[in-house]
């Protein structure tokens, strides 16, 4: 045995790096998401929670009324989400685009306290089991910790949607409409581009990530009406702290804090559920814009 | 200085342009007066200490353009701060009252001072994630106790003269407790401060290049904000002998965001509207089956997508001629 790192055990310590790493990979899903959401809609989506909450439960259901399993979830339950995202869009969002953008966060507050409250009155509040696919079960040793492989499964698969998002969005055509379309949409337009379908397709996909979240978090936490909203209010403290200017600079943030957070249970259990919040408030103390931000 | 002088006309301009505006204060006044006798006190005394909350929120907003998402943490950190005095301490009502809007004051200086730093969004996504710290440190520290909160807070006696536990003592002491805010309120937007206020809202910039120290305008309201929130707070532990978790959370936020949204931002008369409505409305639906939450989600998103001036604004648009 290796004995004792700061008179912490290895076995702790690494423990607790890797659950800090599983939450970092959920920050880092979701605001991937409101970021790429942001760039394009200039909304903050309160729901993305909601949206998440709403991902892990497509899966459940599909598992236990279906009985359709992981692997399916993870394509089907996202695009639900999806289209779910697209349709409230379409009919909600799209109508407050002229306005200040207060209200956009308004409106998606009212959604994310319906679809919250919706799944609440009829699945209760209290957390539904779901298995671990067969195919991840069980873990490898290390030698320095025990890791299992679903969780090693969440932090590579999160990774790869991470870099092929940045990859999609900085290298490929529809990347650079995306982003024209962002710095100003009205002479992408005038290039014949559909710039409204590509708002609804933004807002689809941002959406589809949280989904996408909530299926790789449901065999990890339990699937409950309740698990999307405390997330969201660290995951918009890591937007405020990596500052929304770049897609990598909210990837790295989620990841980074995540772990700070791991480390701070293992040295100071106390006070590991605040950390984020108190580094926010560094952050904004020492560069207002964000790590990665621009003022605007 | 011309700036007083000319607040001080406009002041005048707008108290005496109003006398409707007047009569229907007095009549409101009056309903409030002798509405005891006709409705369950306790209910009306939530409805007060919601308005004032609603209107301490509304300054920030409504005033100042400023959309915190995080007021809860001022409201219920009072409540705990008065609870505690009074039952732990043994002080006085008004004390604990006192206490706890000077606590709350005190995070307001130091909450404001992080969150001004910038601006729309960001300001709302700061401030909700300050009073989510506020949310888990009242859930960890002893003196909160955790998920019982503090009960049982003795209502005591008011200067040592009025028992509380009378319901009509008590009532009238909420009544002069939501004048007072109100009356400071008013007294604010009124002043050539809110002017200073108003123009931030409506065009920073250029109220820098007037020579107006702008962060010093939106910590001043962002911490008297914090303050009167915390005195409606304080009130509410007062009178309900309890302060928990509940006052805390995030929901509560949304809350007295969803009490000034539909009463009516930037107005002064909305929020009292919106807090009654909104406690009304849950005091229904609390008999019901309906599940509350979809449907303060629903009247949210109809406000914003259908009257976003809310129900006060509206009217002062149709009827009052001139609107603010």
């Amino acid at each position: 045995m290796m004995g004792t790192i700061f008179g912490i055990p290895p076995q702790a310590l690494f423990g607790q790096l890797l659950l800090g790493l599983i939450n970092g990979s959920f920050y880092a899903l979701l605001s991937l998401g409101l970021a790429v959401i942001f760039g394009m809609l200039n909304v903050i989506n309160f729901a993305h929670g909601a949206l998440y909450m709403m991902g892990a439960f497509v899966s459940w259901l599909l598992l236990t009324q279906l009985g359709v399993g992981y692997w399916w979830a993870l394509l089907i339950a996202p695009i639900i989400v999806g289209l779910f995202g697209i349709a409230l869009e379409k009919t909600l969002l799209s109508r407050l685009y002229k306005l200040d953008h207060l209200y956009g966060l308004l409106l998606t507050f009212g959604c994310a306290l319906m679809i919250e409250g919706g799944f609440r009155h009829f699945y209760g509040v209290s957390g539904q089991p779901y298995p671990i696919p067969e195919a991840l079960r069980g873990g490898q040793n290390l030698g320095f910790m025990f890791l299992p492989n679903y969780r090693g499964w969440v932090v590579v698969a999160s990774l790869i949607v991470c870099l092929s998002t940045w990859l999609a969005i900085e290298k490929t055509k529809l990347g650079a409409y995306l982003r024209a379309a962002t710095e100003n949409p009205v002479l992408v337009q005038a290039f014949g581009i559909n710039v409204p379908v590509m708002v609804s397709l933004t807002y689809a996909f941002g959406v589809a990530l949280a989904g996408l979240a909530g299926v790789l978090a449901a065999p990890i936490y339990q699937v409950s009406p309740l698990m999307g909203s405390n997330l969201i209010i660290v995951v918009f403290a890591v937007v405020v702290i990596g500052g929304m200017g770049s897609i990598l600079g909210a990837v790295l943030t989620g990841y980074g804090l995540g772990l700070l957070e791991g480390l701070t249970k293992v040295f100071y259990p106390e006070a590991s559920n605040i950390v984020v919040f108190v580094i926010m408030a560094v952050v904004l103390m020492i560069k207002p814009a964000g790590l990665f931000g621009r003022e605007r | 200085m011309s700036v007083p002088t000319q607040g001080a006309a406009t002041v005048a301009v707008q108290a005496g342009g109003s006398s409707l505006a007047r009569i229907v204060g007095l009549v409101a006044l009056a309903v409030l007066l002798v509405a005891p006798y006709a409705l369950y006190p306790v209910f009306l005394m939530k409805v007060l200490c919601f308005a004032l909350f609603a209107c301490a929120f509304n300054l920030l907003i409504g005033f100042g353009g400023l959309l915190s998402f995080g007021h809860a943490a001022f409201f219920g950190s009072a409540a705990y701060v008065t609870a505690h005095t009074v039952k732990v301490w043994g002080l006085s009502p008004e004390l604990g009252i006192l206490l706890g809007t000077v606590a709350a004051a005190g995070m307001g200086v130091l909450f404001g001072s992080i969150a001004i730093r910038r601006q729309g969004i960001y300001f709302s996504m700061i401030t909700l994630a300050l009073s989510q710290m506020v949310y888990f440190l009242a859930l960890q520290l002893p003196f909160t106790h955790g998920e019982d909160g503090i009960q049982a807070v003795p209502r005591g006696v008011l200067l040592g003269v009025i028992d509380l536990n009378q319901p009509f003592a008590m009532y009238y002491f909420v009544l002069v407790v939501f004048l007072f805010g109100y009356a400071v309120i008013w007294r604010t937007v009124h002043s050539p401060f809110g002017q200073v206020l108003k123009a931030i809202r409506e065009n920073e910039p250029r109220a820098i290049s007037l020579g107006y120290r702008t962060d010093r305008y939106k910590l001043m309201a962002f911490t008297l904000s914090a303050a009167l929130a915390g005195m409606a707070g304080g009130t509410k532990a007062i009178v309900f002998q309890l302060a928990t978790l509940t006052d805390v959370q995030w929901q509560m936020s949304g809350e007295v965001v969803l009490m000034t949204l539909l009463g009516g931002m930037g107005t002064l008369s909305g929020p009292v509207v919106g807090a009654a409505l909104v406690v009304a409305l849950e005091n229904y639906l609390a008999a019901t089956n309906l599940p509350v939450p979809v449907v303060i989600g629903a009247i949210f998103v109809a406000c914003v997508l259908l009257f976003r001036r809310g129900i006060a604004g509206e009217i002062l648009a149709r009827f009052g001629g001139g609107g603010r």
